[in-house]
């Protein structure tokens, strides 16, 4: 579908060169702000997200506090400063899991052909089929999994997506007589794969690990919106969602901030990842 | 008579598939922590009579096969067992959650047809203009937008800033007020379809406006209305259809969300409740429902696709 997507989009797209790159620029700055932040959100916060006042119990912005406080007198600010690293790092981790293992799979399955291509191939259309989140829910929901297990339940289920455009880019690459040459000299298909391939294949590879870090962003926010999976010691932007849905008319920031938060994560790095696509294939179609 | 075949064939695999599938929502009562007696007993106490009856009603001693047998034929039948909670048929729980659950994906399918092909088509023939960037740069943005934060923000800016639209539950039995009360959760819902079916129309709309016989048609004089309808809409139908099912799919799972997110008590939200309360049989049947629904969405799919594109009907046959 988003192969589907990226390549009917190319035709349209021969005007975005003379774009100034302002938007990808911001959008670059805010995954930045966001990378920092899961490192080091914690140490950021101005003050200690798991510090309590119950004399401030849901007050709106003001008082030494940015965006107020939540039931507990937690500073919703710090909150969302320390929530950043449950938020972000799942799906992080998700996505370059599925770099790696997508981007291997696929392009041996482009290289070798045969069974493992085959039912490497049926699986992915099983999985196409299927709404993930939904399986992700109630399989988790029943299992009531950790933080790890819901990555890799997530991790299973993005899988496809990835060794598909990588595996349909690689098909491409493999046809090409440099691949031929290479064989021909005797580079052993790894090397020839890893050094010559891949690199031809970036822009599917880095477009869909951004894909992919969105995807897996909103379902770990979905998820822990719901409570499904254990939950971390800070509270995710999910679970401050559902926390601060009840609370809406006393204090709104504490749910529309982390909700504007997933909405902006994910935005940058969708636009971003559209964006080194078309620029990254524009530069190897001249190379 | 190939066509008929070839569909045969799609039916046969959706068969076989549903089986897989059927097989995995079974093993959901298997998956769950705690014992299957356990889980099917709930809330009843533990006495002699009622785990015989338990273990007679779901042949708990029987091999997992022979269990999964035993549940398949009584699924195929629509029985799904009785609900832990509340002892109904879980068929009947089903049924009775799922009209305000069709009303919203009916509400949200209008404005997706109505709102994302009209401007995907509009901002496609402007292309690069004003029209067009602002409507991708939304795109953009909506479909990185996932369903339960946008309804919290449209819960607080139309519900609760300006109060325009109740924000809580279904609303009651007049259409009026059904309307206004699922208005929000059906944006909440279709915001992510539209910006999808927006921008797929637009890029098969730019394509196809390049295109000779559009030229051609131009040139012969024939109205710009049926132009658009008869060459453009038509040839752009294609990837908009298959996208649509795709994201039909990806959709229901949005409808758990925005369910909970406005407390509608649809078929969404009783999943969630059903799984929170461990009350397995109608996680179960919910399930099975939605692989029953992903096959018929993908055989539309399939049978809309050879209906625009008479290309696809040789493909069929080859």
């Amino acid at each position: 579908m988003i192969a589907a997507n990226v390549t009917a989009e190319l035709g349209g797209r021969r005007g975005a060169r003379r774009r100034i790159p302002v938007l990808p620029l911001l959008c670059g700055l805010v995954l930045l702000v966001v990378l920092v932040c899961v490192f080091g959100g914690t140490a950021l916060a101005p003050d200690d997200p798991t510090a309590q006042n119950p004399l401030l119990s849901v007050s709106p912005p003001g008082g030494g506090h940015l965006l107020g406080t939540d039931q507990l007198g937690h500073d919703v600010f710090s909150l969302l400063l320390a929530g950043t690293f449950p938020s972000v790092v799942g799906p992080l981790a998700v996505a370059l899991g599925c770099l790696g293992i997508g981007a291997a799979l696929g392009m041996s399955g482009a290289y070798f052909g045969g069974v493992t291509d085959t039912i490497v191939n049926r699986f992915t259309d099983l999985v196409y089929a299927l709404p993930a989140l939904l399986i992700a829910i109630v399989v988790l929901g029943v299992v009531g999994g950790g933080y790890w297990l819901t990555a890799g339940v997530l991790l299973f289920l993005s899988l496809p997506y990835e060794i598909r455009l990588c595996r349909s880019a690689a098909l491409v690459q493999v046809r090409l007589h440099y691949v031929d040459a290479a064989r021909t000299i005797g580079i052993s298909p790894a090397r020839s794969l890893f050094r010559h391939v891949l690199p031809n294949i970036m822009p599917t590879v880095i477009a869909t690990f951004l894909l992919d870090f969105v995807n897996a962003l909103i379902s770990f926010a979905a998820l822990s919106y719901l409570g499904f999976g254990v939950q971390p010691s800070s509270p995710s932007w999910g679970r401050m969602l559902s926390q601060g849905q009840s609370l809406i008319t006393q204090n709104p920031w504490l749910s529309i901030a982390p909700a504007v938060l997933i909405i902006i994560t994910g935005a940058s790095a969708t636009l971003l990842g559209d964006w080194a696509y078309e620029r990254l294939t524009a530069a190897g179609g001249t190379r | 008579m190939t066509i008929a075949l070839f569909l045969l064939r799609r039916l046969g695999g959706m068969v076989v598939l549903l089986l897989v599938l059927s097989l995995l929502v079974f093993g959901l009562l298997a998956l769950s922590p705690v014992s299957e007696l356990t889980t099917l007993l709930g809330t009843q106490p533990s006495t002699p009579e009622a785990v015989q009856a338990i273990t007679a009603e779901y042949h708990l001693n029987d091999p997992f096969l022979v269990q999964y047998w035993h549940w398949l034929v009584d699924a195929l039948h629509g029985n799904f067992g009785q609900s832990i909670q509340s002892g109904e048929p879980v068929g009947s729980v089903i049924v009775s959650h799922l009209p305000v659950t069709l009303e919203l994906a009916l509400y949200a399918g209008l404005l997706v047809l109505v709102l994302g092909v009209p401007v995907g088509m509009a901002a496609g023939i402007r292309r690069g203009r004003v029209f067009d960037r602002g409507v991708s740069g939304l795109t953009i943005v909506g479909m990185s937008a996932p369903g339960f934060s946008l309804g919290i923000l449209l819960i607080y800016v139309f519900g609760v800033a300006l109060n325009w639209f109740p924000v809580f539950g279904p609303g009651g039995d007049q259409a009026a007020d059904r309307v206004a009360h699922l208005t929000l959760p059906s944006i909440a819902l279709a915001a992510g379809l539209i910006a999808l079916i927006v921008r797929q129309t637009r890029a098969a709309t730019m394509h196809v406006m390049e295109q000779d016989y559009v030229t051609f048609a131009r040139a012969r004089g024939i109205s710009r209305p049926r132009i658009m309808v008869s060459y453009a809409l038509r040839n752009t139908g294609l990837p908009i259809v298959t996208a649509a099912g795709l994201q039909l799919i990806v959709a229901i799972s949005g409808t758990v969300l925005v369910e909970s997110v406005f407390s509608i008590p649809g078929a969404g939200q009783l999943m969630v409740q059903s799984i929170q309360s461990a009350d397995i049989p109608v996680v179960q049947g919910l399930s099975f429902f939605v692989a029953l629904l992903v096959m018929v969405v993908n055989l539309i799919v399939d049978v809309a696709v050879l209906i625009i594109d008479p290309r696809t009907r040789a493909a069929a046959r080859g």
